[in-house]
């Protein structure tokens, strides 16, 4: 495949190989996290780390929107169906994240709630147009990336005086999650977890440039490199940020060139700062309240906005107990730190939203590199070492 | 004097659609069943009306699979139910190495499908069913009510029998086996994937519905210690393989490079987000056998139609967690691992 099979080459990943190899002082670990479920995906499918040194360390961080959507936003999303009898539009991984008392999405449409699966907003839209007696609400979640489809869908409902139509709103921003994880105690003072450097979100930079990451990238002296999904783009990203920790330097570099620029598209900026707002606050899991970390519907479009139309109110939950996705998604412990996983906790049963998404990082080690973990439990279930 | 005509009107199979009459047992099942089930699955055996199929076997091991036939949408590029209950139920038949003979069908029908719909079904199952050479021998019709079911669901049984020497199972494949498949990879899924209501998209990749029994036919005879045989349907290559691993108690090591996809099938992965080691296949098969056999087997099957991708894509090993791993074509290894539920397409 053109654009495909160039960034999955054999012989070019055994030359990058060697050099990461030559490059990577063997008397110092490097700990490199990826903040997005895409590179953890990316590095467990192609199996990057057997091609990596032992002292390379890739981190899982919580890029993956699925996993840190706080509980209280999917109860508030179960709530639409039982309370308020809507139509609920979502994109398939949410589906089976489990909410608090055991639900999921997934359980309330087998009760006979009516969730449909969507791939794109235009979908909802769709759905909307075609049941005129019924509301009907999208449920946005996503970074950067999946935010200018929904603005767009927002404002063409705007457009066409749609009154059956709305927006659950949970879309978050990557660099103040980011500078959330260098401020966490574990990182910044206690020095529990290392973290060198930064593969940087690229589907995101598509849209927000490599700008917004160079503020803390000097002020928190991590290197940041934008790295594409691809197996290459992740081995050539990893030998740039071992360059920038050799070298001393604490830069953003866009390795993604052939895609992301430093200023980003200007024209879906606009398009998002049209109809959303930074909230002051918001609850992301694993790293809590994290402010200017999310977006909001703008007033002017606040007909579409489900938060006020159907008066949703602010849910605390608590996750499973014993469920370490919070530690995880910080980076904090591995997914083979956590009591649950492999027990409990599987892909086919899954306790914590980590298990459940396909980005997530313990599905990631589930599905694809268990065979590597040599921990006694993993013996238990029954997994080579 | 003049006959009177059984039913005075012949069924509208233009503009009618099923109605709970037609489930219910009388004239107007009746006249579903002769005028159309009949009429184009004809044989000697389905025109004596009776509740059952009576023949003759020949001595020996008969074997009987039985399958349901649910999709969305019912007729899609390459096929549609009707083909696929045949190919499906054939296929279940062919992987003991048999030769298929009969089929039973059951439908069930949702008041308000067109009959238009239920003809371009049962005349493509005829002719699948002609084309496999087997007959559907006997069978079943009922009527639920509007909105209590997808339109058609359609379950098809079959017997064949398996030929002397023969003893081909899943719990057969052993530490130093071959590993091969008859051909390319998801094009069925694919396929009905590019033609569902929400997920339309333009593609040239057709279903690979088809009844494997000649090439199967043609491998049990060439190789008759053939260990194991199966058709990787839903779940893909990648479910198969780790149901045979269990079965056998046994690892299996696979090479990427090794494995056969249509560019346009990793093309329409990519864009969803899916790995087409899962996707759905309706004419291919896996087979297992001993290493030193394994050459002569590839060669047989690329000799018939339906095989003539096919490749050897990995081998058999010890190993007491029947892991299924891959040597990526990238050069590193990771599981190929059960499939935890239905793949869903990434957020981005």
């Amino acid at each position: 495949m053109k654009y495909i099979d160039e960034f999955r080459q054999r012989a070019l990943a055994q030359k990058l190989a060697a050099s990461i190899q030559e490059e990577a002082d063997s008397n110092r670990q490097y700990n490199l996290m990826e903040f997005c479920g895409g590179h953890t995906h990316a590095i467990f499918r192609y199996g990057v780390q057997d091609l990596m040194p032992s002292n390379i360390t890739f981190v899982h961080g919580p890029g993956c929107p699925v996993c840190v959507l706080p509980i209280g936003r999917i109860d508030n999303a179960i709530q639409l169906l039982e309370q308020h009898n809507v139509i609920l539009c979502t994109y398939g991984d949410m589906l089976r994240v489990p909410a608090s008392g055991r639900k999921s999405l997934l359980k309330a449409k087998a009760n006979g709630a009516d969730v449909r699966m969507v791939y794109s907003t235009q979908d909802a839209l769709k759905i909307a147009h075609n049941n005129p007696d019924r509301q009907v609400v999208f449920f946005a979640i996503g970074f950067e990336t999946t935010t200018p489809p929904t603005a767009v869908a927002i404002k063409q409902a705007h457009m066409q005086g749609l009154k059956n139509f709305s927006v659950f709103c949970n879309h978050v921003l990557t660099p103040a999650a980011i500078q959330s994880i260098l401020d966490s105690p574990e990182v910044r003072d206690i020095k529990s977890v290392s973290i060198d450097g930064f593969f940087g979100p690229s589907h995101v930079s598509t849209i927000i440039g490599s700008r917004p990451y160079e503020f803390f990238a000097k002020t928190f002296q991590r290197p940041v490199v934008i790295a594409g999904f691809e197996p290459l783009d992740v081995m050539q990203s990893a030998l740039m940020l071992i360059r920038q920790l050799n070298e001393g330097r604490y830069e953003v570099e866009n390795e993604y060139t052939r895609v992301v620029t430093r200023e980003g598209n200007l024209k879906a900026q606009l398009l998002v700062a049209e109809v959303f707002e930074v909230r002051r606050l918001f609850e992301w899991r694993g790293l809590g309240m994290v402010p200017n970390s999310a977006l909001q519907i703008k007033p002017h479009f606040a007909d579409f906005d489900a938060e006020r139309r159907f008066k949703l109110p602010a849910i605390q939950a608590s996750d499973i107990k014993g469920c370490e996705c919070p530690s995880i998604l910080r980076g904090v412990k591995k997914p083979t730190d956590c009591k649950l996983f492999g027990t409990v906790c599987t892909p086919e049963n899954p306790m914590g939203s980590c298990m459940v998404s396909s980005e997530g990082s313990c599905a990631a080690y589930w599905s694809y590199g268990r065979f590597r973990q040599p921990d006694d439990k993993t013996k238990r279930e029954g997994v080579a070492v | 004097m003049t006959t009177r005509k059984r039913f005075p009107l012949p069924l509208n199979t233009q503009d009618g659609v099923v109605d709970m009459a037609h489930g219910s047992g009388g004239r107007a099942m009746a006249q579903l069943i002769e005028q159309l089930f009949i009429k184009h699955l004809d044989n000697a055996l389905l025109r004596q009306g009776n509740d059952q199929a009576c023949f003759n076997v020949p001595a020996g091991r008969m074997v009987m699979s039985t399958d349901g036939h649910v999709i969305s949408p019912l007729f899609f590029p390459g096929g549609d139910i009707g083909s696929l209950a045949v190919h499906g139920t054939v296929n279940d038949v062919a992987m003991s190495g048999a030769k298929p003979l009969y089929l039973a069908a059951g439908f069930i029908l949702e008041e308000g499908f067109p009959l238009a719909d239920l003809e371009r079904v049962v005349i493509s199952m005829a002719a699948a069913a002609k084309a496999a050479g087997v007959a559907v021998v006997t069978g079943d019709t009922k009527v639920v009510e509007r909105g209590k079911g997808d339109g058609i669901f359609i379950t098809t049984t079959g017997v064949g029998m398996v030929p002397d020497g023969v003893n081909i199972s899943g719990d057969c494949a052993q530490p130093g086996d071959a590993v091969l498949v008859s051909g390319t990879l998801g094009d069925h899924g694919v396929a009905v994937m590019s033609s569902r209501e929400n997920l339309e998209f333009d593609t040239q990749i057709e279903s690979d519905s088809a009844a494997l029994h000649t090439l199967v036919a043609d491998m049990v005879k060439a190789v008759p210690t053939i260990h194991c045989l199966r058709d990787p349907t839903r779940g893909g290559l990648a479910t198969t393989l780790n149901e045979l691993a269990t079965q056998s108690q046994v690892g299996i090591r696979l090479e990427e490079r090794a494995i056969p996809i249509q560019p346009a099938v990793s093309a329409a992965c990519e864009l969803l987000g899916l790995d087409p080691l899962y996707i759905a296949n309706e004419g291919k098969l896996i087979a297992i056998c001993p290493a030193k056999e394994a050459a002569q087997l590839l060669a047989v099957m690329r000799a018939h139609p339906l095989g003539q991708q096919a490749a050897i894509i990995g081998n058999v090993v010890e190993d007491p967690h029947s892991f299924v791993q891959m040597e990526t074509a990238f050069g590193g290894s990771r599981i190929v691992d059960w499939l935890a539920s239905e793949q869903l397409p990434r957020i981005c």
